[in-house]
């Protein structure tokens, strides 16, 4: 192979075997030893947000506490062992024994508190998670067919959107409410109720990004290759696609964790008044609002930094996924 | 109209390779008024040959790419007329057949490398995908093979570049590996949608180089759609010229740089600017704009902005008249001792 000339500068092939290409290198100064990959530009552009750090502080933190809850607690949760100390007036306060005083069932407020983490991120994640998989798997049907699949690609991408229209048509509440009537009072009531909310959301977003990239000239080449359609969609379409939807999943995840929090508060939830969950504690504290809001601002604010932390994290990695802001 | 295979020049006799009849796309939903983009377009590839396809933006000829490989939108898309490959007509293959075919016989370069190539997928893979699409080979021979490739088209230390993604390579190196993709299978014709427009000018050169060399060595023919001279020129050994869906000359390439008989044709060569040519001259134009042209049916489409435009241009369509060395369509074309300076010196590479 013989080329006349080799181009110089940026922009060229660089010198053969140099690990210092200089046109890689002015780009991604990582660049240099492995490829790059959208994901690893969009960590680096994570790296120096400090709105995605806190969120990210905020995140991690909620998830270590969720999960080494009982290490961290002093006592057992929901045991409601120093009822005798709550009196109709007064829930006791702060003390020694008790940094964060006691709820009004006679237990202790932080190690609830932390127990109630756990409860959450379960909920949330798992909510969530049923959400993205099902909504998901919809969208990828409705847009892998609607994409490439031609006339019957249209009818299957339409008959799957007008379902998912139907399940947006009902309101989450109810839906809630239904499911809670057939399973009755507990958590997979509110998981699924949560969770089917979801579905729609995830289904239409990644069916439309994927609309929008089979139109794509990469996949107006891979065509002209002969590439066969299922891989064209499942290895150029769906991973170009996926950007929004993982974002909105952590958006959702903030939403869902006040939902869940939303529906025990409602009493759609875990059935024992006492059991250790922000919302269902949010309850409790209602009556005793006006003698006593400490009981009803620690799991106010627990929800609220837990949901901010996980948006704050969303929306910056919406922004470093995004193309525009690449480079 | 239709010719024969026995006068399309360089190879007598011989069986063209692709032979398109009476091409002709159309636009537009039921109901709304339709475009005619592609608008009776006949032309012949035979094997080996390198044949150009010129003409400005919407004249057609990237439709008409499109349309041979079978790659225009079903919906909204009428196509009529014969894409004849290996004794089969293209337009009524299936869709499973024709995209058995796409790759491994006839196979594309886009325009621009930049959106060509999918950001999230590696070189490698990409390359490989191709090979292991229309061959029966290991993921391992597949990749080995795909390293081979890319050094064939220029690519220094291929195994570190298979393993990068296409935001690290440089315009003219993505250019390369689609090159390198395109030829992967050895299809016997490249289909070449202006590979070097969106290209820096220096690296255009040896993109091109590229190009001819590897499509030397496979023996590929080629259809090169362009809109620059001087990559006919260097590249081509007949060229078709379009014009508003048309083509209104045809012939080889020396015959076309040294004696235009289009009107269109000799204001294209004109319309490059020349080194000899006093300083402070203005550049050649041909005037008006291709928006402005009137429909086939009525008259010659290029009339409005013709400067030899007479009475019959605008009263009936002008047909492809056979010269012998040359086809081509209009009423007054430039005599070949009109003074169109010989171009080709000029911008040949």
């Amino acid at each position: 192979m013989s080329i006349p000339m080799m181009p110089a500068g940026p922009g060229g092939p660089g010198d053969p075997g140099g690990p210092g290409d200089p046109a890689t290198t002015m780009l991604e100064p990582t660049a240099t030893e492995h490829g790059t990959s959208l994901w690893r530009g969009a960590v680096q552009r994570l790296r120096r947000n400090p709105a995605a750090i806190i969120g990210a502080l905020i995140v991690l933190a909620f998830v270590v506490v969720a999960i080494i809850a009982p290490l961290l607690a002093p006592y057992q949760p929901g045991t409601g062992e120093w009822a005798g100390q709550v009196t109709p007036g007064k829930v006791p306060g702060p003390s020694d024994e008790h940094v964060l005083g006691l709820d009004s069932f006679g237990s202790d407020m932080l190690t609830q508190l932390l127990y109630g983490a756990r409860q959450s991120l379960v909920y949330g994640v798992v909510s969530t998670a049923v959400g993205l998989v099902v909504g998901a798997s919809l969208g990828l049907l409705a847009g892998g067919f609607g994409a490439v699949g031609g006339r019957f690609g249209k009818a299957v991408d339409t008959l799957v959107m007008r379902l998912v229209d139907i399940m947006l048509s009902v309101p989450s509440l109810l839906l809630a409410v239904s499911i809670a009537a057939v399973l009755g009072k507990n958590a997979y009531a509110i998981i699924i109720a949560i969770g089917v909310a979801q579905v729609p959301i995830f289904a239409r977003l990644l069916r439309g990004s994927m609309l929008a990239q089979g139109r794509s000239d990469y996949v107006l080449a891979a065509s002209a290759l002969g590439i066969r359609k299922r891989r064209i969609v499942m290895s150029h379409v769906l991973p170009n696609s996926l950007g929004p939807t993982i974002v909105q999943a952590t958006l959702n995840l903030a939403t869902a964790i006040i939902e869940v929090a939303a529906l025990s508060y409602l009493g759609l939830g875990e059935g024992n008044p006492a059991v250790a969950e922000w919302g269902r504690m949010l309850v409790a504290a209602q009556d005793r609002f006006a003698v006593d809001p400490r009981l009803a601002i620690y799991p106010g604010v627990a929800i609220a930094i837990t949901a901010l932390g996980f948006t704050l994290f969303g929306e910056a990695l919406r922004e470093a996924l995004d193309p525009r802001s690449r480079r | 109209m239709t010719r024969t295979t026995g006068t399309t020049g360089n190879h007598p006799g011989r069986e063209p390779l692709l032979a398109v009849r009476d091409l002709r796309v159309e636009f537009g939903l039921r109901g709304q008024r339709s475009t005619q983009a592609v608008d009776g377009v006949t032309f012949d590839i035979q094997p080996g040959e390198h044949v150009g396809l010129v003409g400005e933006s919407g004249s057609g000829k990237s439709v008409t790419s499109l349309a041979v490989m079978g790659l225009l939108p079903r919906r909204g898309v009428r196509t009529s007329g014969e894409v004849r490959y290996d004794g089969r007509n293209l337009l009524d293959l299936g869709q499973s057949a024709m995209s058995k075919l796409r790759g491994r016989d006839i196979a594309m370069v886009f325009q621009d490398p930049m959106t060509s190539l999918n950001p999230v997928v590696t070189v490698g893979v990409q390359v490989a995908e191709v090979i292991s699409r229309h061959n029966d080979v290991s993921k391992k021979e597949a990749r080995d093979r795909a390293g081979d490739l890319l050094k064939r088209v220029g690519i220094p230390d291929p195994v570190r570049r298979l393993k990068e993604y296409p935001h690290q390579l440089s315009g003219g190196m993505r250019q390369r590996v689609l090159i390198a993709i395109a030829l992967a299978c050895n299809p016997r014709l490249l289909i070449a949608d202006e590979p070097t427009t969106a290209l820096d000018v220096t690296i255009q050169a040896q993109v091109l180089e590229v190009l001819k060399e590897l499509v030397a060595e496979t023996d590929a023919a080629l259809l090169m759609i362009t809109h620059d001279l001087g990559v006919v020129a260097g590249l081509c050994d007949r060229v078709n010229v379009m014009y508003s869906g048309r083509i209104v000359e045809s012939t080889t390439r020396d015959v076309l740089f040294s004696q235009p008989r289009h009107p269109y044709t000799g204001g294209l060569l004109r319309s490059i600017p020349r080194l000899d040519s006093p300083r402070g001259e203005p550049l050649h134009a041909i005037p008006g704009s291709p928006t402005s042209t009137l429909p086939w049916t009525q008259g010659c489409a290029f009339a409005p902005r013709c400067e030899r435009v007479v009475a019959a241009c605008t009263d009936q369509p002008p047909a492809l008249t056979d010269e012998g060395i040359r086809h081509v369509r209009c009423h007054h074309p430039l005599e070949p001792t009109d003074p169109v300076t010989d171009a080709r010196s000029e911008v040949a590479r």
